[in-house]
């Protein structure tokens, strides 16, 4: 009995040494792994890897990826090469994301901050690239605030607004379907501003609201929702779920044969979602930020090809959006000659971005009032299964310029102050 | 098709028959869970991961099998995983306090959100239910959709089996004596260490039994899981541990409370089980049919 | 007796040294200043939870409904009261606090799994309210647009802001003044009392000792502390969210005390520091960070139950 204790313990001691001399290695050894080179140009990309928007940030990391390819082929930033170093921000833990960002920043010393999906996450980030001093380019978090009355002179965001996407859909919407519109929005500030912006829209068409329910994040369950909004009776029934929610409302609103009774549909729907849908569900008006289908706009083809050829699969507007936001970096250290925080965010203002990075039919360019990118949308209708591609499940009806929807620059409450 | 519109009697009556409905897939998940934790008190914080497998399964399933051949076959493999990770990891477990099997299970569930991630990818993919089902009875009838009504007789089919099963089979008898005491099972000569493992083989396939039923419903992504393992335990502890009658009743009154509150204060539709659990408790600390059983 | 009493000192000067000088050395193992800040702010988070959890006996996987009231009531105040640290902690703390004794009261009677789901009840309800009040809490997108306030003691002014390792020690201070409390308390006899009811509940209650009111006076101190670390955590942050208060938040803090080991003072001390820096560390080298984590959680219960200090003090005992 004894010899028997004396050997599991010693087992157990063993392995617990083993695992302390293997984790001392690992701790050890960061110098090797980084190959922290100081005569490279650092991009740090906080984005969600693992959670619920795991799929969308992987998207945009893979565009910056090969953005940065791209960048070092060109012989790089000021003639040196581009690492890009990408940190888990999770999909929502804020403390680990603000931890990461300081991680980037502080001990890795990046130059240039790229992030976040999460508004909440982009925004904490934000106050912590301005404490440092250092250009952030916010990707893919749509909140208001983050070019409104949180603005900073050191942030600059490359997706739209909601003010944007729900100015370039509602003109179709009452010309196609009518003019009574039920809203079932997503209960967090992005859902408000984007509902807000839609009653807008369409009041100045003549648009009237029948109805509204306010969905809970992370809803499994929509069936309430979409029973209320038939009773209702209205022409449209708009949805502003992303992710999850998204694809969660769509299925259950086509299982409830709501296509077939009114018009669905909503100021901002994504590449991800349709795919996660079944053929059947794929229905309804959208708003796109960026479509990969452009027949007749230069360069998007070889983008396209380019990033099939990285991931097998097509770019959807995350992947530009890290793209994007990765060239940004790289335009402005060219434009100011400089790495300087203060100096390129100034030389960023009012920056056109160049055809073969914006891939739009419209020129895009960063406004200075607020730092956000006006570029064009795109609005059209989702399709069961691409024509051409098994991909295509979008139909564009509709190309927006951005500076014909976008509100002024201080509608938002933006009040850049630069440091003395 | 004009749709037309209703009174709001109409509406809470569609909403209770649609909170029922959910209820009972809640019900579903949370018997399963309430029969791991009544015979082994292992707490399963895994359920999730195991409910994502399934879908999964059955997803990946389907182009061989199609959807009826998926149905049947996910849930199976789904709880052949259950079994190795009993026999591999849970088994240590018993005797000891039920903080570690929470520990446990809590990192295996991280496990199995990364695997399904790292195998099916981050992005929602897409289920697809025969046609068949997806249709809604009629335009009247139409929130009774073709998809709910068979989930809720297929969740009445699984549960009568399992009640069945629970009453009529010897497995079961030794599984409901097991509940209340192990011991004297165990000196009675059966075998007990096999009994647990069959338990929670039967525990996991109806989590994997839930989770085809779940992607019909609901995007097919890794996090699937963690979105609806906490109504599980609610349903559990209102109903009281211990009792698999109470599971059920807890499960259909979390689901119809949820269906009730998307008609008055919608925003509250998640946080509403939350009261209710909190509510119960405070009035009946063991639950509305708890009984003493050995996690007390 | 003197030998135990001698290696328990020893670790706590090894722990002090490690503590009081951790800016020097982090960043030479890879590390960075606010790294060891969180470690600190979640260990003391650990620590308060396993005041119930490893000295009572009692399990609540509703902490972080206290820890993020400490963190909105800190943020809340300086945002929208007055721009001072001092207040900010002191009203994060009152109204963790108050919550505590409140809710306590109302769930003292339960025990075992019910007393932990009716924590994550109230904590999910917290949840939802920060959500919803939007206008006052940010909802979704955050408490933002306020920072940590450079502290004005009369003769000098401590810039807790602007510097880093000053903000650490200032944490570290917190930290300190807190666990000595905690110590002295669990050395009285209401603490000791605090370990009778977890042998043996019981036993305790046929001595004539009133548990609910002990049960009750524990998970408020408990909840205290949390709601102290919770204010640490919003002024490490500059920013107070929703998450802070879910049961995921509090699961996490139950996991580092069983790691660093529960019967022990320090031990969530080593598993806070353990699971943030794992977590830190291996999310950088992969995206399947959460298996391995997974893993190592899984490790921990089958092999090391009493966690990395258990086996330090068997070693101690052998």
């Amino acid at each position: 009995m004894d010899g028997r204790l004396f050997h599991r313990a010693l087992g157990r001691r063993t392995l617990l040494k083993v695992g302390l001399a293997a984790g001392a290695v690992q701790i050890a050894s960061p110098f090797v792994l980084r190959a922290r080179a100081d005569d490279m140009v650092k991009i740090g990309f906080n984005t969600p890897l693992t959670g619920t928007y795991a799929a969308v940030g992987k998207n945009e990391q893979l565009g910056a990826e090969y953005a940065v390819a791209e960048i070092n082929a060109k012989g790089g930033i000021d003639g040196r090469q581009v690492q890009l170093l990408v940190e888990d921000s999770t999909s929502g833990d804020v403390g680990t994301a603000v931890q990461k960002a300081r991680k980037l920043i502080e001990r890795d010393k990046v130059n240039f901050l790229l992030g976040n999906v999460n508004s909440a996450i982009a925004l904490a980030m934000a106050q912590v690239s301005n404490e440092l001093k250092t250009l952030h380019i916010v990707t893919g978090g749509h909140t208001d605030a983050i070019t409104g009355k949180s603005c900073q002179w050191n942030v600059f965001r490359v997706c739209n607004t909601t003010a944007m996407e729900a100015n370039s859909v509602a003109s179709t919407l009452i010309e196609t379907s009518g003019k009574k519109w039920y809203y079932i929005t997503p209960d967090y500030s992005f859902g408000h501003t984007l509902q807000g912006g839609l009653e807008k829209a369409a009041g100045k068409l003549g648009g009237t609201k029948v109805g509204e329910d306010l969905t809970p994040l992370g809803t499994t369950d929509f069936s309430s929702y979409l029973i209320k909004a038939q009773s209702a009776a209205p022409d449209v029934v708009i949805f502003t779920q992303q992710g999850d929610d998204g694809v969660n409302i769509m299925k259950q609103a086509v299982q409830f044969g709501l296509d077939k009774q009114l018009h669905i549909a909503g100021a901002q729907m994504e590449l991800e979602v349709l795919e996660g849908l079944p053929p059947e569900a794929r229905v309804g008006t959208w708003v796109f930020e960026w479509y990969f289908n452009q027949p007749n706009v230069p360069h998007v083809a070889e983008f396209v090809a380019g990033i099939r050829k990285k991931t097998g699969k097509v770019p959807t507007a995350r992947t530009w959006f890290g793209y994007a936001a990765a060239w940004t970096c790289a335009l402005a250290a060219a434009k100011a000659k400089s790495l300087d925080a203060m100096k390129m965010a100034k030389a960023l203002e009012d920056f056109e971005l160049p055809p073969e990075i914006g891939l739009m039919p419209n020129p895009a360019a960063y406004r200075a009032g607020d730092h956000q990118l006006i570029p064009t949308l795109f609005v059209g209708n989702a399709q069961a299964n691409g024509v051409s591609d098994p991909e295509d499940l979008f139909k564009i009806t509709k190309t927006v310029k951005g500076p014909d929807v976008a509100a002024s620059a201080d509608a938002n409450g933006c009040k850049l102050v630069w440091p003395a | 098709m004009q749709p037309h519109r209703r009174s709001v009697t109409q509406l809470i009556l569609f909403n209770v028959f649609n909170g029922l409905i959910i209820g009972a897939f809640y019900a579903l998940m949370a018997l399963g869970l309430s029969l791991i934790l009544n015979l082994s008190g292992v707490i399963n914080f895994a359920h999730g991961g195991f409910l994502a497998l399934g879908g999964y399964f059955a997803y990946s399933l389907m182009p061989f099998t199609g959807f009826w051949g998926a149905l049947v076959l996910a849930p199976i493999l789904t709880a052949c995983i259950g079994i190795l990770v009993e026999r591999f990891l849970i088994r240590r477990l018993y005797g000891r306090d039920p903080l570690y099997s929470l520990l446990l299970t809590f990192g295996l569930a991280f496990i199995l959100e990364d695997a399904t991630r790292f195998i099916w990818g981050a992005q929602s993919v897409p289920f697809q239910v025969p046609a068949v089902l997806t249709q809604p009875l009629s335009t009247s009838f139409f929130f009774l959709t073709g998809y709910r009504l068979f989930m809720v007789a297929l969740v009445i089919v699984a549960v009568s089996g399992l009640f069945l099963v629970l009453g009529r089979t010897r497995f079961g008898k030794r599984v409901r004596a097991g509940t209340l005491d192990l011991e004297t099972l165990s000196t009675l000569g059966v075998n007990v260490q096999l009994l647990r493992t069959l338990n929670f083989g039967f525990g996991i396939y109806l989590a994997g039994l839930a989770g085809v039923l779940a992607a019909g419903m609901l995007g097919l992504q890794p996090t699937i899981g963690a979105s609806l393992i906490m109504p599980s335990f609610v349903a559990i502890i209102v109903g009281g541990l211990g009792s698999l009658p109470g599971t059920l009743f807890g499960g259909l009154l979390i689901g119809l409370a949820s269906g009730l509150t998307a008609v008055f204060f919608p925003s509250a539709t998640e946080a509403i089980i939350y009261v209710i659990m909190g509510i119960v408790l405070l009035v009946f600390p063991r639950g509305l049919l708890g009984e003493e059983g050995r996690l007390q | 007796m003197t030998n135990a009493f001698n290696k328990s000192n020893l670790l706590v000067a090894v722990v002090a040294l490690l503590l009081l000088t951790m800016p020097l050395w982090i960043n030479a193992v890879g590390g960075y200043t606010a790294l060891g800040t969180r470690v600190v702010v979640l260990a003391l988070a650990a620590m308060a939870l396993n005041f119930l959890l490893g000295f009572t006996g009692v399990l609540s996987f509703g902490h972080a409904a206290y820890f993020g009231l400490g963190a909105y009531g800190a943020g809340m105040t300086i945002k929208y009261i007055a721009p001072s640290t001092p207040l900010a902690i002191l009203i994060g703390i009152v109204v963790g606090t108050l919550a505590a004794a409140i809710i306590g009261a109302l769930i003292v009677r339960l025990r075992g799994v019910y007393f932990a789901m009716v924590t994550i009840a109230f904590g999910q309800v917290f949840f939802f309210t920060a959500f919803r009040w939007n206008s006052m809490t940010g909802g979704d997108d955050g408490l933002t647009g306020w920072h940590r306030m450079p502290i004005d003691l009369g003769f000098t002014t401590l810039d807790i802001q602007g510097d880093d390792r000053l903000f650490y020690y200032f944490v570290l201070f917190c930290f300190a003044v807190a666990t000595g409390l905690m110590a002295l308390i669990l050395r009285s006899p209401f603490g000791r009392t605090l370990v009778a009811i977890r042998e043996n509940e019981r036993r305790a209650r046929f001595l004539g000792i009133p548990v609910d009111q002990h049960i009750w006076l524990s998970f408020v101190i408990s909840c205290g502390f949390v709601s102290l670390a919770g204010t640490l955590y919003a002024l490490l942050n500059n920013f107070a969210d929703p998450r802070a208060l879910r049961w995921d938040q509090s699961g996490e803090f139950v996991i580092m005390a069983v790691m660093g080991g529960m019967r022990s003072f320090w031990g969530p001390l080593i598993g806070a520091a353990i699971f943030v820096v794992l977590q830190d560390y291996v999310s950088s080298l992969t995206e399947n960070w959460q298996s391995f984590v997974g893993v190592v959680f899984i490790l921990v219960v089958l092999f090391f139950p009493r966690g990395v200090l258990g086996i330090v003090q068997r070693k101690a005992s052998a």
